[in-house]
């Protein structure tokens, strides 16, 4: 290996590991929360390249038909919930955030041809249409199982895991697809040039690393997700609504993983299943953060990140093999540091 | 109808099946026997003893490849690479149990996921395994000289199986080891307190499970007589997981009703869903996904529960056994020194729970520790049972320093311990519970116990239990679900359970809070008699009239140091016993 075939890997990994970085930040989020081991988090990184992909293609996004499914089973179980408890007050809200929106969205991307807007204006559709998915995730599986132990709450998440791999596949079908770059700019040093693409990612993960660090350590809300994580009943007692929490962290998980899949689309061709290996490897910085740290998880993905690019190179065969067996060390070194308190079931 | 007369009708069902069924369907069973014998594992594993696995597919895997490499590279009988087979998949699943069995909490099934992928990505790129195209002309396999070519002829050999390992599960669960193997899921800590060895029994589960996948993997591969990574993915080792819970993860043949509904219903989903998208793929998953999700929220017990309630399969003995007397642990002889403690300081942080405690207990004494709340009482028990280690000081038992040792070594040493919030599983009964105290007076091991060639023991174990029951006056509950009982009986259980360990010392953490009058003064006149025939009692007491009336000497403790020490009547009278009490000499 020279110098050149180093560093061109190296940037690889860099790129690679920004984006685990990114959902390692949303696995930790997730899981410090609600407790909830985020296995669907690849898939909303598949949905997100996926929807953007279809943009450009000048098809309608499969994920449009998901959006106005889950929002109809959501609407119904609310109502069905409402007026079991005689809220009315909360039927418009539920109208309106499950029916209606969808259906505006609809409206939208049906009547003008996305493929020709600008690539701001199609990333941001395609994160009004991946992103609500989240909350209304955490509607259905989560919100009646919160109370559940967290093996429990994997299981379940593994199984919606599934669900959204199937649905993919009915959605977008078996063939991957990749998105136009966003700029052809690269940048030369010397005889190595970084693209723009990686440029993109890095500065994206960077500033979105940035933003969520301010915003839990500055805002109202931000303050009320860190008080849940710490005592769920506490939160509670002092006025933090655990379902709000809930689905706020879907949100934010969601929308990073949609942003990081829209990152990705013109750096690899993505398959209905591709997000579940990506999504895996976040984990495996997350799990290196203890599930708890997110600089810690996010400097453990960039590891990730650059391990996986230059076994691709010594042992390509093997690179999944590789990363994979990696985290058993990993798990055990966390597991005989960190104190483990019997969880009554 | 009797449960013995249904699992009679449910053989001749099974025996009779392939002489009227279709290819079809004996090709359908074949495959369920396959997965139930993966899913007996699991409820083993995650039902049982709380371990959840994601990855048993690869273990098939294991099993599946070693005997399809071997048989078809160096000719070898089926029969000898079966052998072969298990001896590689145990020596796998001991390393890697060795390393992910550490693992806490929800780190273990994130560890299985991990090396689920990872050993199904190294089958689909070792050369020598055919990569991902697979091995193919894998021989059959002949039994006392018949050859089984087709799946009519295998279903014998699957069902057979798949009966026997549930079999041998299910003799293992009603068993000492099996006790042990049951407190694993909510009870470690007890477990340990009793003598035991949780790590042991974690791994034997683990290994269990993993043969069992490894044996279905070897069939699955004589059946069909080629082999490829396909069935050994990550997504395969979920579906399994699924069998598991959706059948009922607590019972060995919800493993069997779990495999018959998911492998049926796979079938049927992937006849007709590729017909309603007009496109092909694995669209059954999201079935699976949405009724696992159910499942969970809506009868987190799985199907089997619900079945057997319609059918009279409750078998649970009444009936005590009568059985030789167990071996005594302790003797006890004239009142020699058996605990000291002392100079002991326990330091949590900043927080000195315990400050330079000394005390001592004799053979036929009861001590008892009072204090105001918080005072260190429990921290005092917690380094004296090996729950907690001291910071400095030393503590001697029968002459021999414990510091340092776990809390199962000292329970080895015959010392037994309740807990000041009640440490039972609920849903074993009452005399299951109790059996789990006479743990270390029971030796024989898993072989034993799968083949119950251990009755006798078990016997023994079983009829000591009942003694005890009785001894504490609950034998009206005997045969009830510790959980049933109110909070009094539950504290007499706990004493029933130390004193089935035939223990030396017994310490109790608050045995009389929530006991009735009556009931505190038959544990006090049941405490007089075992102090009579030479045990060593501590106890950690708050009634008063209790301890007053019952300790033959009383140390007080006040932030985590001794204020008096000396007969009941004297420290009812010492001044500062008065102050830290009453706050002040009337």
């Amino acid at each position: 290996m020279d110098l050149q075939i180093a560093l061109l890997l190296g940037q690889d990994g860099i790129t690679n590991g920004a984006i685990y970085a990114l959902l390692s930040l949303a696995l930790v989020l997730v899981f410090a929360v609600t407790r909830v081991i985020f296995i669907p988090q690849g898939e909303f990184v598949a949905f997100g390249a996926l929807t953007l992909a279809s943009f450009q293609a000048g098809k309608t996004p499969g994920t449009l038909w998901l959006l106005l499914g889950a929002g109809f089973v959501v609407a119904i179980v609310d109502l069905v919930v409402a007026w079991r408890r005689r809220k009315w007050r909360r039927v418009p809200a539920i109208l309106g955030w499950n029916l209606v929106y969808p259906a505006l969205m609809a409206g939208l991307i049906l009547s003008i041809e996305p493929s020709k807007w600008p690539l701001l204006a199609q990333i941001s559709l395609a994160l009004a249409l991946v992103v609500p998915l989240g909350p209304m995730m955490y509607r259905l599986a989560f919100q009646p199982l919160a109370e559940a132990p967290v093996l429990v709450l994997l299981i379940v998440s593994v199984a919606v895991h599934l669900v959204l791999v199937g649905l993919g596949l009915v959605f977008f079908g078996a063939e991957g697809s990749r998105a136009a770059s966003f700029s052809d700019v690269s940048l030369d040093i010397g005889e190595f040039s970084i693209t723009g693409q990686t440029l993109a990612v890095v500065l994206t993960s960077g500033v979105l690393i940035v933003v969520l660090y301010q915003f839990f350590g500055r805002s109202l809300y931000g303050k009320a997700l860190r008080a849940t994580a710490i005592n769920r009943t506490g939160a509670r007692l002092m006025g933090i609504s655990t379902v709000m929490a809930g689905k706020l962290s879907f949100l934010l998980a969601a929308g990073i993983g949609a942003l990081s899949g829209i990152l990705i689309a013109p750096i690899t061709t993505v398959y209905y299943d591709t997000g579940f290996l990506i999504g895996l490897k976040g984990f495996v910085g997350a799990i290196i953060g203890g599930l708890a740290s997110y600089p810690v998880a996010a400097v453990g993905a960039v590891a990730v990140g650059l391990l996986e690019s230059y076994s691709s190179f010594y042992a390509s065969a093997f690179k999944e093999v590789i990363v994979f067996t990696l985290i058993i060390p990993m798990l055990l070194w966390r597991s005989l540091t960190t104190r483990h308190v019997e969880e009554e079931s | 109808m009797t449960p013995r007369r249904v699992l009679a009708l449910f053989l001749c069902l099974v025996a009779l099946a392939p002489l009227v069924l279709s290819e079809f369907y004996v090709t359908l069973l074949n495959y369920i026997g396959l997965s139930a014998l993966v899913a007996l594992g699991l409820v083993l594993l995650t039902g049982v003893g709380g371990l959840t696995s994601f990855g048993q597919a690869a273990f098939v895997g294991l099993g599946a490849y070693t005997s399809a490499y071997l048989a078809t590279v160096f000719a070898l009988s089926p029969w000898l690479t079966l052998a072969a087979g298990m001896v590689v998949t145990a020596v796998v699943a001991l390393l890697l149990g060795w390393m992910t069995l550490r693992l806490s909490g929800h780190y273990l099934p994130l560890g299985t996921i991990a090396w689920g992928i990872s050993l199904y990505f190294l089958f689909g790129n070792l050369e020598f395994l055919g990569g991902h195209t697979g091995l193919g002309g894998i021989p059959v396999v002949s039994l006392l000289g018949f050859e089984l070519k087709d799946g009519r002829d295998f279903y014998f050999l699957i069902w057979v199986v798949l009966l026997g390992a549930v079999w041998l599960t299910q003799n293992l669960l009603d068993s000492r080891e099996g006790r042990a193997i049951r407190a694993l899921k909510g009870g470690v800590l007890m477990a340990e307190a009793m003598g035991v060895d949780t790590a042991r029994s974690k791994i034997v589960i683990f290994l269990i499970a993993a043969l069992f996948a490894s044996v279905s993997g070897w069939l699955y591969v004589h059946l069909q007589r080629f082999v490829n990574p396909t069935p050994f993915g990550l997504h395969i080792g979920i579906e399994y997981l699924f069998m598991a819970v959706v059948g009922g993860a607590a019972s060995v043949w919800g493993a069997v009703v779990g495999a018959g509904v998911i492998t049926v219903l796979k079938q049927w989903l992937q006849d007709l869903l590729p017909q309603l998208f007009g496109a092909s793929g694995n669209f059954e998953v999201i079935v699976f996904g949405v009724l696992m999700v159910v499942v969970l929220q809506r009868a987190r017990e799985g199907l089997w529960p619900m079945l057997s309630q319609w059918m009279p399969v409750h078998s649970s003995r009444r009936q005590v056994p009568i059985a030789d007397f167990l071996n005594k642990q302790c003797s006890f002889g004239g009142s020699e020194l058996i605990l000291e403690v002392r100079d002991v300081t326990k330091r949590f942080g900043g927080l000195m729970a315990n400050n330079q405690m000394s005390l001592s207990v004799r053979a036929g004494e009861v001590m008892a520790l009072i204090g105001p709340n918080g005072a260190g009482k429990s921290t005092m028990f917690n380094c004296i049972s090996g729950v907690d280690g001291p910071t400095s000081g030393d503590v001697f038992f029968r002459g021999v320093s414990i510091v340092g040792l776990d809390a199962r070594r000292i329970a080895r040493r015959g010392m037994s311990r309740t807990f000041q919030h009640v440490r039972l599983l609920p849903a074993m009964t009452v005399i299951e519970n109790v059996a789990i105290g006479a743990h270390l007076r029971g030796h024989r091991g898993i072989t034993a116990s799968m083949l119950h060639l251990e009755r006798a023991e078990e016997n023994s174990l079983l009829a000591e239990a009942a003694r005890q029951v009785e001894r504490v006056g609950l034998k009206d509950f005997m045969f009830e679900a510790a959980g049933s009982l109110a909070l009094g009986q539950q504290r007499l259980l706990e004493v029933a359970r130390a004193l089935a360990s035939n223990p030396c010392l017994l310490l109790l953490d608050e045995p009389a809070a929530g006991l009735r009058y009556l009931e505190k003064q038959a544990l006090a006149e049941l405490l007089r008699r075992l102090r009579d025939d030479g045990m060593a009692i501590l106890l950690v007491e708050h009634d008063m009239d209790f301890v007053m009336g019952l300790a033959d000497r009383v140390v007080v403790m006040e932030f985590g140091e001794k204020i008096a020490e000396g007969l009941p009547e004297e420290v009812q009278r010492n001044p500062a016993v008065l102050q830290a009490y009453l706050g002040g000499v009337a």
